[in-house]
């Protein structure tokens, strides 16, 4: 539906680069592409036009140092993409701890924003670095709110501290402040409020929210947004800083495809750090904010660094170096390793959030949406119902074999048969390598797998393709060599 | 500018049609979320209408602009009259789910809630507090049920207590995740062999941006949407992307909500959430 800002610069600066010399009407032209696709990404308006004027002067400074044959489009590019990191903050920050006591973090937003699924991930988050974090319940507004928060503490065994039902019963003050005397007096170095949702607006609520801060002194308020908020981001985020005030922001709802132009109009107009990123529905998903990937994100230009991260986290060191020195050694990629790195695969993730995080994505949503993530499970299955013997040594498979491995894993013989060649195949193409042969096609554990797309490689946790950037600027200086 | 700001620049009589009017409103439907594809076809669409009063220009556009389905609940020709309420997370769906019930069986109607949202923890119990409150009753299955079988339940009762209206909460889903979009389309199918469903209504959130269109487009894909309901309009956010989804797909908004209370609902009136944008 939306153009990615590559795409759309991708047409205006072609037609730079075929015409040598940049002019300063080429410049005015980029800017109003630009503020087109911050429109569409929901950066709003005022944040847009300052943003604009920013581009623009540093573009046209930029102009007369160019030498003929650097990529200018390519400088006017980075120029862009080096102003967005600037503004969303160029270091992720972390929560400040308190010199003594239970650190206080509140968190506040507006309804929905996610805070209570939020306070126990962020508690998750510091409990697994070894931090003794408690959950206070003081959202005693939304029915069953305290409910949640305890079902979440108890999912991640942290302690909730709710001594009110909640519903519209009880003091959200009182609970806060209680909440932190409990959490000093069981040496809990950590206490996260979570508030009820308030709109920037409600005058009531806001002063609730500021009685809580000043009752408990925190040491972050941490403001709580869904990616997908647009325009009135920055009234809201502004309502609430002139309010109960903040330190730092998170995003949630990250895992959706907004492109999240609110973190930017956010950063801008309040000047405070986004310190964390929701990205799903599991506790786990939950991140520190990285604002050189949100500037890709927000120009639709993929989130390769969290495709490498994931993908680093999923491989196990242990098991890519015992296939390296396999491979070093002239021993056979088996069937076993195949299995190995299929599970793997499957640990990072849903192959569709995976796929759209590499550049250009935007452009194969359809394929992507197409993915049937369920191949990768099948063909385990299949493997999996082999011998150890089979999978050593695939020679042996005869067609009573097959049909019994058919029928075990549930498909048909003529997918057993097919794995098997394909596998065979990918098998050859590792011996050609190892002679020092051109590898052609695929790294060998995904060549099973149909669906010719940019896949990260076996062995190593991440092999970024050489061959071709995502971004057309970039793209169009590797192929000019 | 407002109504009432509108009135002002009258008495202090400002000319109209000049070319700081013309852009004071891009501006506000910008700021409201329209779009900046929306807001370029408006704004020229308003200059070759009536290119002497803006305002009035702007808000004659954007009342052709809307579409012409019913605004009002569609009736089923006999028995349970069931509605789906759909949306991605944190818009309101359990809580709109319940004030539309308080608004129904306020109006003499035997409503009947179910809880399929049985993923996000104590959603359950939340629309069962919400019942309690209201005197509605509440279908509910073990925790983490399959929702499409809450769902199943929940119309064979309403069919056996000669309910008028059946409103079924589903969980909070990211149109991203064909998965649970797949899930949703197995709850409306596994309803439909009891009774059809003639509301599937998607919540949108007033402050959501640009990617409210691809929430609509997704969830009407999986489940064929008959209405929207736009909640968090007491806020300060404008809900444009409400009429951005009306107007590009051509599903009415029928419903508004304004709270946290029972009777903040109310039914779509279009003049003053048209006046409300600019």
């Amino acid at each position: 539906m939306f153009d990615s800002l590559t795409q759309r610069l991708g047409g205006v600066l072609s037609s730079l680069r075929s015409r040598g010399k940049i002019s300063s009407a080429d410049v005015e032209n980029t800017c109003q592409e630009i503020h087109q696709a911050l429109l569409e990404a929901d950066v709003a308006l005022v944040v847009v036009n300052e943003f604009i004027e920013l581009i623009r002067q540093r573009s046209l400074d930029a102009l007369p140092t160019l030498q003929s044959g650097t990529n200018q489009a390519q400088v006017i590019f980075e120029i862009i993409n080096a102003a967005l990191i600037e503004i969303l903050g160029s270091q992720a920050r972390r929560v400040r701890f308190a010199k003594q006591g239970p650190t206080v973090v509140i968190l506040a937003g507006l309804q929905g924003a996610g805070k209570t699924t939020l306070a126990g991930k962020l508690a998750k988050f510091y409990k697994d670095q070894g931090d003794t974090p408690i959950l206070v319940a003081s959202d005693l507004q939304r029915p069953n709110a305290v409910t949640q928060l305890q079902v979440v503490g108890q999912s991640i065994g942290v302690p909730v501290f709710a001594p009110e039902p909640g519903n519209g019963v009880g003091n959200a003050v009182a609970v806060a402040q209680d909440g932190v005397a409990f959490a000093r007096s069981k040496q809990h170095n950590m206490v996260i409020v979570d508030t009820a949702g308030r709109l920037g607006v409600d005058a009531t609520l806001m002063k609730e929210a500021i009685a809580i801060r000043d009752a408990v002194n925190p040491d972050e308020i941490l403001f709580v947004v869904d990616a997908m908020i647009g325009q009135d981001a920055v009234r809201t985020a502004q309502a609430f800083l002139d309010g109960v005030g903040f330190d730092g922001v998170v995003l949630t709802k990250m895992d959706g495809d907004a492109r999240g132009g609110a973190a930017l109009s956010i950063a801008h107009i309040t000047k405070r750090p986004i310190m964390f990123a929701s990205t799903g529905e599991k506790v786990s998903d939950f991140d520190i904010f990285y604002p050189e990937r949100m500037a890709s994100r927000i120009l639709g230009m993929g989130d390769v660094a969290t495709l490498a991260e994931q993908a680093k986290r999923a491989f196990d060191p242990e098991s890519s170096a015992k296939l390296e020195s396999k491979f070093a050694s002239g021993e056979d990629f088996t069937l076993e390793d195949f299995l190995e790195q299929l599970q793997a695969m499957s640990k990072m993730g849903s192959m569709s959030k995976m796929l759209g995080m590499l550049p250009g994505a935007a452009s194969m949503k359809k394929q992507i949406d197409n993915f049937d993530g369920s191949e990768l499970i099948r063909t385990q299955a299949i493997v999996q119902s082999m011998t150890k013997a089979e999978r050593q040594d695939p020679k042996i498979l005869n067609g009573s074999r097959r049909t019994r491995i058919a029928n075990g894993a549930g498909r048909a013989v003529s997918e057993v048969n097919s794995l098997v060649e394909r596998f065979s195949q990918a098998q050859k193409m590792m011996k050609q390598m190892r002679k020092g042969g051109v590898p052609q096609g695929m790294p060998p554990a995904l060549a099973g797998m149909g669906a010719g797309m940019a896949r990260p490689s076996a062995g190593k946790p991440i092999q970024k393709k050489k061959s071709k950037s995502g971004n057309p600027a970039k793209r169009a200086a590797q192929e000019r060599g | 500018m407002g109504l009432f700001s509108k009135i002002i620049s009258k008495i202090k009589g400002t000319p109209d049609g000049s070319s700081a009017d013309w852009s004071d409103l891009e501006v506000a439907l910008i700021d409201a979320d329209l779009g900046p594809e929306l807001t370029q076809q408006i704004m020229s669409a308003a200059r070759s209408a009536k290119a002497d009063d803006p305002h009035e220009g702007i808000l004659q556009v954007l009342r052709a602009s809307l579409s012409t389905k019913p605004r009002t609940i569609v009736r089923a020709h006999q028995g349970v009259t069931t509605l789906l309420v759909v949306g991605v997370n944190g818009t309101g769906k359990t809580t709109s789910a319940a004030k539309l019930a308080g608004l129904l069986s306020s109006e003499d109607s035997r409503v009947l809630l179910a809880a399929a949202d049985t993923f996000r923890a104590a959603a359950v119990d939340q629309l069962r507090t919400w019942g309690e409150r209201l005197d509605i009753d509440v279908v509910h299955g073990a925790d983490s049920a399959d929702p499409a079988s809450v769902a199943f339940d929940a119309a064979q009762q309403a069919n056996a207590r000669a309910m008028d209206y059946l409103i079924i909460d589903t969980a909070g889903r990211l149109h991203t995740k064909n998965d649970l979009m797949a899930e949703l389309g197995k709850v409306k199918r596994v309803v439909e062999k009891v009774s059809p469903v003639q509301e599937v209504l998607l919540v949108i959130d007033a402050t959501t941006g640009q990617n409210g269109l691809l929430q609509a487009k997704v969830f009407a894909e999986a489940v064929e949407l008959t209405g929207i309901i736009v909640t968090k309009l007491d806020g300060s956010a404008k809900g444009g992307i409400a009429l951005a989804i009306e107007h590009s797909m051509g599903i009415p908004i029928k419903f508004v909500g304004t709270g946290e209370s029972a009777t903040d609902i109310a039914a779509f009136e279009p003049d003053s959430y048209l006046q409300g944008l600019l």
